[in-house]
């Protein structure tokens, strides 16, 4: 074959593989999409789920979501910050942090239905944190961790040397040098690397099954002390996220509407997944715009 | 003239590998030394051991004595980030930082505890127009660093290196990624600024050692080949591996 054919042929080939993954990820979005749309309204975002009866909501389900999403990154963030840093600008390249390196690749790979096992075994039952919100955090922190930590050390190491060189030279101090200067530079990658650990917050539901619970308590969302036990806000309640949620409906749901129930509980969770990316994505802009003064 | 800055049997490994084989330089005040060789004699090296830029780097380590007056400032228990507001520098590519023009300069006086705003505006000034880039930017300070040429960045690098106060300023290349108009402005800089300061220059061109050096110090294998007066060392080099490289047959 000529090489100006082999170009034309294997460009057609990746273009090819291109169209089809995008065919692929609209088809099932319209699916989701056009399955759950008509189902979803107001009563329906904010009602508590019924078990036999007909039009139940996922209004708590819906706060859970969100609510372990902030509990997760608190703990995630600083964790994931802290370790990836320390990676990036201070260890020496040895043995133990290779092994640390090595630990951080394996627990990512780890199966999510282990995760939540170990989380039964020893945050709900030793540590005696019971079914709870904070337990389905600390699970998903061990998910998160390996990605927070190696995003953070690659976005680190991505800043160009001479921009640490430029900070030492006029005697700044390390610390002074990580958060004002390649802090701002590596700040995007950061964002990115938390909406991808975000997503897995949202989505995750074998883990959560055995540790944030399968069960709701009835909750008032007119109290917010987080001390109380009915407050939307008590890290230490059980609480059923919108993923584990819809895995229920579908698998033992016994209401009749359960079908349009997960479908519109489908489409919410896609929904609010690309909000927060959005969202997460114009933030971390506006930080970088701010921190850098680049127009 | 004094010496204001002296090296003495400085070495310098990395790893194994001696880089810079015991080197013996003085370099007077007020003056512009440049450093010259083939890639890989050891120049950049040196130059970089001054402000002991080179403890950055994992498997380096540095022995012998830089004094600057009678204190030696390789000596363990020196205080580097004291050592190296003395010692400015400025690297081959343009590196300023990810901020604006004004808060580049202030950057470094603010954390060395200078509040005050009409003080910082004075001494961002100043430090521009030592670095004769105030005239382009002074209606734009707020803007990025970022959004200026290759020229003027590293107009604004020297400017940075010069806020807080420095005695000595090394310059690695500081033209060598630079377009001819941008070169002969950082030159007519460098003449400027020898009246306030001692500078180091490492560079490639023969004919900018020749234009803007005093003393020409030229390095081969890691070894002080040859130093002299500028004008000496380009019409009548001792060594003839000197005389081969300044004509340009190697390097």
């Amino acid at each position: 074959m000529k090489p100006k054919t082999a170009d034309k042929v294997a460009t057609g080939i990746i273009v090819f593989f291109a169209l089809f993954i995008v065919a692929i990820l609209l088809g099932m979005l319209g699916y989701i999409m056009v399955r759950g749309l008509s189902h979803i309204d107001w009563h329906f975002l904010t009602s508590p789920p019924q078990t036999i009866k007909e039009g139940g909501g996922i209004g708590p389900q819906l706060f859970n979501s969100l609510y372990l999403l902030v509990l997760t990154m608190i703990i995630t963030i600083p964790l994931g910050l802290g370790a990836g840093i320390y990676m990036a600008e201070y260890a020496k390249p040895n043995r133990l942090t290779d092994t640390i390196r090595l630990v951080v690749e394996v627990l990512s790979s780890f199966p999510s239905i282990v995760v939540g096992l170990f989380g039964l075994l020893v945050i709900v039952n030793v540590f005696g944190l019971g079914f709870s919100l904070m337990s389905g955090a600390m699970v998903l922190t061990i998910f998160n961790m390996p990605l927070m930590v190696r995003v953070t050390e690659q976005a680190f190491r991505s800043v160009s040397r001479e921009q640490k060189e430029a900070g030492l030279a006029m005697g700044l101090s390390k610390w002074k040098i990580i958060t004002s200067i390649l802090f701002p530079v590596a700040l995007p990658i950061i964002v990115t690397g938390t909406i991808l650990a975000a997503g897995r917050v949202f989505g995750e539901a074998a883990a959560l099954l055995f540790t944030a619970g399968m069960t709701t308590p009835r909750i008032h969302f007119d109290d917010w002390n987080p001390l109380h036990a009915a407050s939307p806000l008590n890290p230490f309640r059980p609480a059923e996220t919108l993923a584990v949620h819809i895995w229920k409906v579908n698998s033992e749901g016994i209401a009749p509407d359960a079908l349009e129930i997960a479908a519109g509980a489908s489409a919410v969770l896609v929904i609010m997944v690309l909000i927060f990316n959005l969202l997460a994505r114009w933030l971390g802009r506006a930080l970088y715009r701010k921190f850098t003064s680049i127009k | 003239m004094t010496d204001l800055l002296r090296t003495q049997n400085l070495k310098v490994y990395y790893g194994q590998n001696e880089a810079v084989k015991g080197i013996d330089l003085n370099f007077a005040e007020n003056s512009v030394t440049a450093l010259i060789g083939p890639s890989g004699c050891g120049k950049s090296t040196f130059l970089r051991s001054l402000n002991r830029m080179n403890d950055e780097i994992a498997d380096a380590r540095q022995t012998g004595n830089i004094w600057i007056g009678d204190q030696d400032i390789n000596a363990p228990g020196t205080d580097v980030t004291v050592l190296r507001q003395k010692i400015g520098m400025v690297w081959q590519r343009p590196n300023p930082f990810y901020k604006s023009i004004y808060d580049n300069i202030a950057f470094g006086p603010k954390y060395h505890g200078i509040r005050n705003k009409k003080e910082l505006d004075r001494i961002v000034e100043e430090s521009l127009r030592k670095a004769a880039l105030w005239d382009e930017v002074k209606d734009r300070l707020s803007s990025s660093a970022l959004s200026l040429s290759g020229g003027q960045q590293q107009r604004l690098c020297i400017a940075r290196a010069l806020s807080v106060n420095p005695s000595i300023l090394l310059l690695d290349e500081p033209a060598s990624a630079l377009d001819p108009v941008s070169t002969s402005k950082i030159e007519e800089l460098i003449t400027e600024l020898k009246q306030s300061l001692t500078i180091a220059i490492v560079t490639h061109n023969m004919q900018q050692a020749a234009r803007v050096s005093d003393y020409t110090a030229y390095f081969y294998l890691g070894t002080l080949m040859e130093y002299g007066k500028t004008e000496i060392m380009f019409t009548n080099p001792t060594k003839p591996n000197t005389q081969e490289y300044i004509s340009g047959r190697f390097g």
